[in-house]
């Protein structure tokens, strides 16, 4: 297999999605089209050789030539989110290899659905990239997002997730607020629990193609419940991080 | 690239001379907590219907119940561990099992040169023995003192501390000898087939 090279990408684009979540928009010299579910590598090097790398999950649709979003959420104390929030600009070059990963991907011509996708704050990165592509696709694959936040403020792509959801065509979006809740919010306002999965997952039963991610606690919880419920091991596809995962 | 790349603004954080930084591998980064992460949902293994099987190019295979393989001789490790994803931990404390014993018991076939972990939940992945032999790997069934949690493998994992931890397969039900070394779970999935993170192979290729 040839070497996954690192590429200088040029940042054309940042927006804020939430108060700690920016999405930066690359275009790639090199870009070689991904799957929905993948990441790709930043590497930040100081003038004396220092280098920092992570990885982030791709939120942009495979259909989108020549360049990808990344949304980064910044982390208390993290060396690489804080660089990016704080002092990338639209015109920088930033060093960058991808797409990486075969595993906690789908795509919409092979995989198929019925789609189970269980979100933790930016866990919701990679379904976004889903969601994305089966609207770029046209894929009418039922899919049903139970998306977990702190807050309202907090939940990331909200206003795109609501017009996905509005076009009727499958798609259906369940948001749980764990800490606090607007006036008059309908949606769920406690932790992901076992009562909650069997309401969203329910109508598909035990057939569904899940993918779970977020902090470690809440895939854990997720991924045990949904199994104890009787959907098949190898059909749980999960993605973890913990305070230092991202 | 000829010119090696900078990234503009980027300075990093302050960086100390020697000690700690000398052990973490390039493109690393340090932890202090322990991160988890895993391809699907954590198996609940039983103990008594747990087993650790030794099969394919060994003398004679082997089947250990969890009594008969806490009653093997174990011995301390401290190691420092780094994960593909960039953190690197420094001093893990585990209790485990060498494999230099493990694979003395069933004395190796001459034709065998690797070994495929064997994992509850279907996990595999593929290990060259001359990174596993000479006290460079242990199968780890306590960590810091404690039984070893299910979501960081437990009841027992591989630990090949000197290659990225997705070598160190978590839920390990068996350890297949064989003659040539093939992709496991993530090495088919576009990871490398070795990994040493001294040498960054991250992906295919590196």
């Amino acid at each position: 297999m040839s070497a996954l090279e690192w590429q200088i990408a040029t940042v054309t684009k940042i927006a804020p999605e939430t108060a700690k979540v920016k999405s930066f928009t690359f275009n790639l010299p090199a870009w070689t089209q991904h799957r929905a579910g993948q990441h790709y590598d930043i590497r930040l090097t100081a003038p004396d050789g220092y280098r920092a790398q992570r990885s982030y999950l791709i939120a942009s649709a495979p259909e989108r030539a020549g360049e990808i979003d990344l949304t980064v959420e910044l982390v208390e104390d993290g060396e690489v989110s804080t660089f990016l929030h704080t002092a990338v600009r639209v015109g920088d070059g930033i060093e960058v290899r991808g797409p990486i990963g075969g595993y906690f991907v789908w795509d919409a011509a092979t995989h198929g659905g019925p789609l189970l996708l269980v979100a933790g704050g930016s866990g919701v990165v990679p379904m976004m990239s889903m969601l994305r592509h089966r609207a770029a696709a046209g894929a009418t694959v039922p899919v049903r997002l139970l998306y977990s936040s702190r807050t309202y403020e907090d939940v990331i792509y909200r206003a795109e997730l609501d017009g996905l959801a509005a076009k009727g065509d499958g798609l259906e979006v369940f948001h749980t607020l764990t800490r606090s809740q607007p006036s008059g919010w309908t949606g769920y306002a406690r932790r992901i629990d076992d009562k909650m999965l069997g309401e969203v997952s329910g109508p598909f039963g035990a057939k569904a193609l899940t993918f779970i991610c977020g902090p470690t606690a809440l895939v854990e919880a997720a991924a045990t419940s949904l199994e104890g419920a009787g959907l098949r091991t190898e059909r749980i596809k999960t993605e973890r991080f913990g305070p230092s995962g991202t | 690239m000829t010119e090696p790349f900078v990234t503009r603004g980027f300075s990093g954080r302050p960086r100390s001379a020697g000690g700690a930084k000398d052990r973490i591998p390039p493109g690393q980064h340090e932890v202090k907590d322990f991160p988890v992460l895993s391809a699907g949902p954590t198996p609940r293994i039983d103990l008594a219907k747990w087993e650790l099987a030794i099969t394919g190019l060994v003398n004679a295979e082997a089947k250990l119940s969890w009594t008969e393989f806490m009653a093997l001789p174990a011995e301390d490790f401290t190691k420092d561990i780094s994960c593909v994803t960039t953190w690197t931990k420094l001093d893990t404390r585990w209790r485990g099992v060498s494999l230099d014993l493990l694979l003395e018991r069933v004395e190796l076939d001459p034709r065998a040169r690797a070994l495929v972990a064997e994992c509850y939940g279907g996990y595999t992945t593929n290990l060259l023995l001359t990174d596993v032999l000479n006290g460079q790997a242990f199968i780890g069934y306590q960590f810091d003192g404690k039984p070893l949690a299910p979501d960081h493998g437990g009841p027992a994992r591989l630990v090949v501390p000197h290659l990225y931890f997705w070598k160190s397969a978590k839920w390990i039900r068996g350890l297949r000898l064989v003659a040539e070394d093939r992709p496991g779970f993530w090495e088919s999935n576009g990871y490398h087939i070795r990994g040493d993170p001294w040498k960054e192979e991250r992906y295919s290729g590196d």
